[in-house]
C-alpha cells in the first residue's frame, strides 16, 4: 500500500497538531537525560578542575592539579590495581562457570525450573542480602558454616576469609560468582537454544560423538556470545563497589578497596568532591576504552556474519 | 544481527527443549544430572543455611556442629525484625521507588524511541547520537557531580532524588529503537489514512504491538532499581527514607550478634523478588536475557 503520511519525510515544521512533531515524543526523555546525565557529566568536568568541597564553601579553578595529584596518588593506583585484579580474578570463573551451567541445563532438558531457581535466582537478590548471607557463611571463624563444613572433611584451616590479605579478595570473588553467575548462565542458555538443530542432526548422521559435537558445533557457534559475555562481565566487574564495601570495607589494609570506593571516600568522607570527580573521570576513561574495544568487536562480528 | 531479535524468540525456558522430544536417559546423561544436582545443592546451601539460622532460637545460632534445626523452630526473629518497623518501611520505599522508576522509564523511553524511529525533525540524528553516546557513561562515575546537583536541587533524602537519575537510561531507548525499527509500518499507515493522529497511533498500535519488549525493559528496570545500592545509599541519610538494600547494611550494626534476626532480615529482604520470580520465571528470564544482550 502507499503511505499517505510519509514518516520520516524531509523536515517539516509543526503541522496542525502538536503531536505531529517528533520532538514532542522525545522531549520527556531528553529533558531527564539532559538534567541527570549530560549536565552532571559536564558539571563533573568543571568540578574536577576546581578544589570544590561538598559544603560548597570554596571552589576555585585550579586547572589540572587534581588530575596531576590523582596520577601520583599511590591510593589511586592501588585502588585501580585492586579493581583490575578483581576483574581478572572474577571474569574467568564467571564466564566459564556460566557456560558450564548453561551446557548442563541445556543438555539435560529436565527440571529446567530447578536450575533456574538455584543458579539464576541469587542474581535477583540485593547486594546487602548476598553479603550478609556470605558474612554469616564464611566469617565467624569458630562456628561459621564454611569452616565447620571443611572441618567435617577433616580440614580445619581457620582461614581468615575476610581478614587475611591473601584470602579477602578471593572471598569477594567467591561471593560475586555465587551472586551473579546466573546472568551469564542465562545469556549462554539463550544462545544455546538459538543454535539451529539441523547442524546437530547432520553431525549425528556422520556419526559424530557428543564431544565432537560440542567442540566443532556448539563452541564455535557460541563464539560471539562469549565475546559479548566477556565484555559485559569486564564492565560489570570494573564497577565493583557493593560487595567490597559491605564485606570488608576495603580492608584488610585497603587490599580490596576498589576505585569506586576510593572515589566515594574522597568525595563523601573527605569532602573533596573536586578531587573525587577527577578520580572518577580517570576511571571513566578506563571504562570507555573497554567499551570501544567492545564496539569494534561487535562491528567486526556483524561484518563476519554478513549482517 | 542479534541473537534475540524479538522477545518472541529463544526463551531459555522450554521443558522439552528445541529438539522436541527429551533425550533418553543414557549413562552420560545421568552423569550430567549428578553434576548439575551437586552444583545446584552447592548454590542452594548458603540460602538454606540462612533460612535455618533464622528459625533457631537466638542463643543457639552460634552452636558449633552444623545443626540445621535448633531445639525448636521459632519465628521469633521474624516477629522481632518486623515489629521494629524498619523493614516494612524499607520494603514500601523500595517498592514505591522501583515501581515509579519503572513506569517512568518505560513511558519516557518508549516515547523517545517512537520519536526517533517514526518522526522526522531537525536534529534527530544528532540527538539520537547523543543518546547513544550516553550508553557508555556508567552512572557510577557521576556520583560526585550528581550528588552536588541533588544538593542544589534540594532533592537529597527525597523519593524523587532516588528516582529521577535512574530514569535517564539511554540503553533502554536503544533497545526500543531497534525493536521499533523492525516493526512493519502498514498498520500505522492504515491508521493515518483513517485520520488518526500520531498520539493515537502510538498508544493504540505501537504500544500494544511492542508489549513483549516493553515487558522486558520494565522487568529489567524494576530488578535493577529494586536492588540498586550505591545511589540510594548516597542520596538518603534518613533511615525512614532508605530502600531495602541500603537499610539492610545497617541491620548488621543494629542487631549486632543477634544472628537469627540478621538472617531473618536477609530472608525477608530477599523474598519479594524471589516470589515474583517463582511466578513469572519465563518472562523474567526472557526479559533479562533480551535486555542483557542488547546492543550486540
Amino acid at each position: 500500500m502507499t503511505a499517505t503520511t510519509p514518516p520520516p519525510a524531509p523536515a517539516r515544521t509543526i503541522r496542525r497538531h502538536w503531536t505531529e512533531h517528533g520532538l514532542v515524543f522525545t522531549l520527556p526523555f531528553l529533558v531527564l537525560y539532559a538534567l541527570f546525565l549530560v549536565w552532571p557529566l559536564l558539571l563533573g568536568v568543571r568540578m574536577s578542575l576546581s578544589n570544590e568541597d561538598v559544603a560548597g564553601t570554596r571552589s576555585e579553578f585550579i586547572g589540572l592539579d587534581n588530575y596531576a595529584e590523582a596520577l601520583t596518588d599511590p591510593d589511586v593506583w592501588s585502588s585501580l590495581w585492586n579493581t583490575v585484579w578483581f576483574t581478572a580474578l572474577s571474569t574467568v570463573p564467571l564466564v566459564v562457570m556460566g557456560l558450564v551451567l548453561a551446557l548442563l541445563a541445556h543438555h539435560l532438558r529436565f527440571v529446567d525450573w530447578l536450575w533456574r531457581m538455584s543458579w539464576f535466582a541469587p542474581f535477583l537478590l540485593p547486594s546487602g542480602v548476598v553479603c550478609l548471607l556470605w558474612l554469616w557463611v564464611i566469617y565467624p571463624s569458630d562456628f561459621g558454616f564454611a569452616d565447620q563444613l571443611l572441618a567435617r572433611f577433616g580440614l580445619h584451616p581457620g582461614i581468615g576469609w575476610l581478614t587475611d590479605t591473601r584470602y579477602a579478595m578471593l572471598s569477594i570473588v567467591l561471593t560475586t560468582v555465587w551472586w551473579t553467575v546466573g546472568f551469564n548462565f542465562l545469556l549462554y542458555l539463550a544462545a544455546l537454544q538459538a543454535i539451529p538443530q539441523h547442524l546437530y542432526e547432520a553431525a549425528s548422521l556422520d556419526g559424530a560423538g557428543a564431544w565432537h559435537r560440542l567442540r566443532h558445533i556448539t563452541l564455535p557457534m557460541l563464539r560471539r556470545t562469549t565475546g559479548v559475555v566477556v565484555v559485559l562481565q569486564l564492565l560489570a566487574s570494573l564497577k565493583i563497589f557493593d560487595q567490597v564495601y559491605i564485606l570488608t570495607g576495603g580492608g584488610p589494609d585497603e587490599s580490596t578497596r576498589p576505585i569506586l570506593q576510593y572515589v566515594y571516600q574522597a568525595g563523601f568522607t573527605s569532602y573533596r568532591i573536586g578531587y573525587a570527580s577527577a578520580v572518577s573521570y580517570i576511571f571513566f576513561a578506563l571504562i570507555v576504552v573497554v567499551s570501544l574495544v567492545q564496539l569494534r568487536f561487535s562491528r567486526r562480528a556483524r561484518e563476519e556474519n554478513g549482517a | 544481527m542479534s541473537t534475540l531479535t524479538t522477545a518472541g524468540t529463544a526463551a531459555p525456558a522450554r521443558d522439552d527443549g528445541a529438539g522436541g522430544r527429551r533425550p533418553r536417559w543414557t549413562r552420560g546423561r545421568v552423569a550430567l544430572l549428578v553434576c548439575a544436582a551437586l552444583l545446584a545443592v552447592l548454590w542452594l546451601l548458603p540460602l538454606a543455611w540462612a533460612v535455618a539460622t533464622s528459625l533457631k532460637p537466638d542463643d543457639e545460632t552460634t552452636d558449633t556442629g552444623l545443626h540445621w534445626i535448633g531445639s525448636r523452630i521459632t519465628f521469633d526473629a521474624y516477629r522481632q525484625v518486623w515489629e521494629s518497623g524498619d523493614l516494612p518501611r524499607w520494603l514500601f520505599n523500595t517498592a514505591y521507588i522501583a515501581s515509579m522508576t519503572t513506569v517512568l522509564t518505560v513511558l519516557c523511553t518508549a516515547m523517545a524511541a517512537y520519536g526517533f524511529t517514526r518522526c522526522a525533525f531537525r536534529g534527530r540524528k544528532v540527538l539520537y547520537g547523543l543518546v547513544l553516546a550516553g550508553i557508555m557513561v556508567p552512572p557510577q562515575v557521576l556520583i560526585a557531580p550528581l550528588f552536588a546537583e541533588m544538593v542544589a536541587l534540594d532533592l537529597v533524602d527525597t523519593y524523587w532524588g532516588v528516582i529521577l537519575p535512574q530514569v535517564a537510561t539511554p540503553a533502554m531507548v536503544f533497545i526500543l529503537v531497534k525493536f521499533f525499527d523492525g516493526v512493519p509500518r502498514e498498520l500505522e499507515e492504515a491508521a493515518y489514512v483513517d485520520g488518526a493522529g500520531r498520539w493515537r497511533v502510538f498508544w493504540r498500535i505501537v504500544m500494544p504491538l511492542s508489549r513483549p519488549v516493553l515487558a522486558a525493559v520494565a522487568i529489567f528496570t524494576f530488578i535493577q532499581t529494586w536492588n540498586n545500592f550505591l545511589w540510594p545509599f548516597l542520596v538518603t541519610t534518613d533511615p525512614n527514607g532508605m530502600t531495602l538494600p541500603v537499610g539492610l547494611v545497617n541491620v548488621q550494626s543494629s542487631y549486632g550478634v543477634r544472628y537469627a534476626q540478621v538472617m531473618a532480615s536477609v530472608v525477608i529482604g530477599g523474598l519479594p523478588l524471589l516470589v515474583v520470580f517463582a511466578f513469572f520465571q519465563r518472562q523474567i528470564v526472557r526479559g533479562v536475557a533480551h535486555t542483557g544482550m542488547a546492543g550486540q
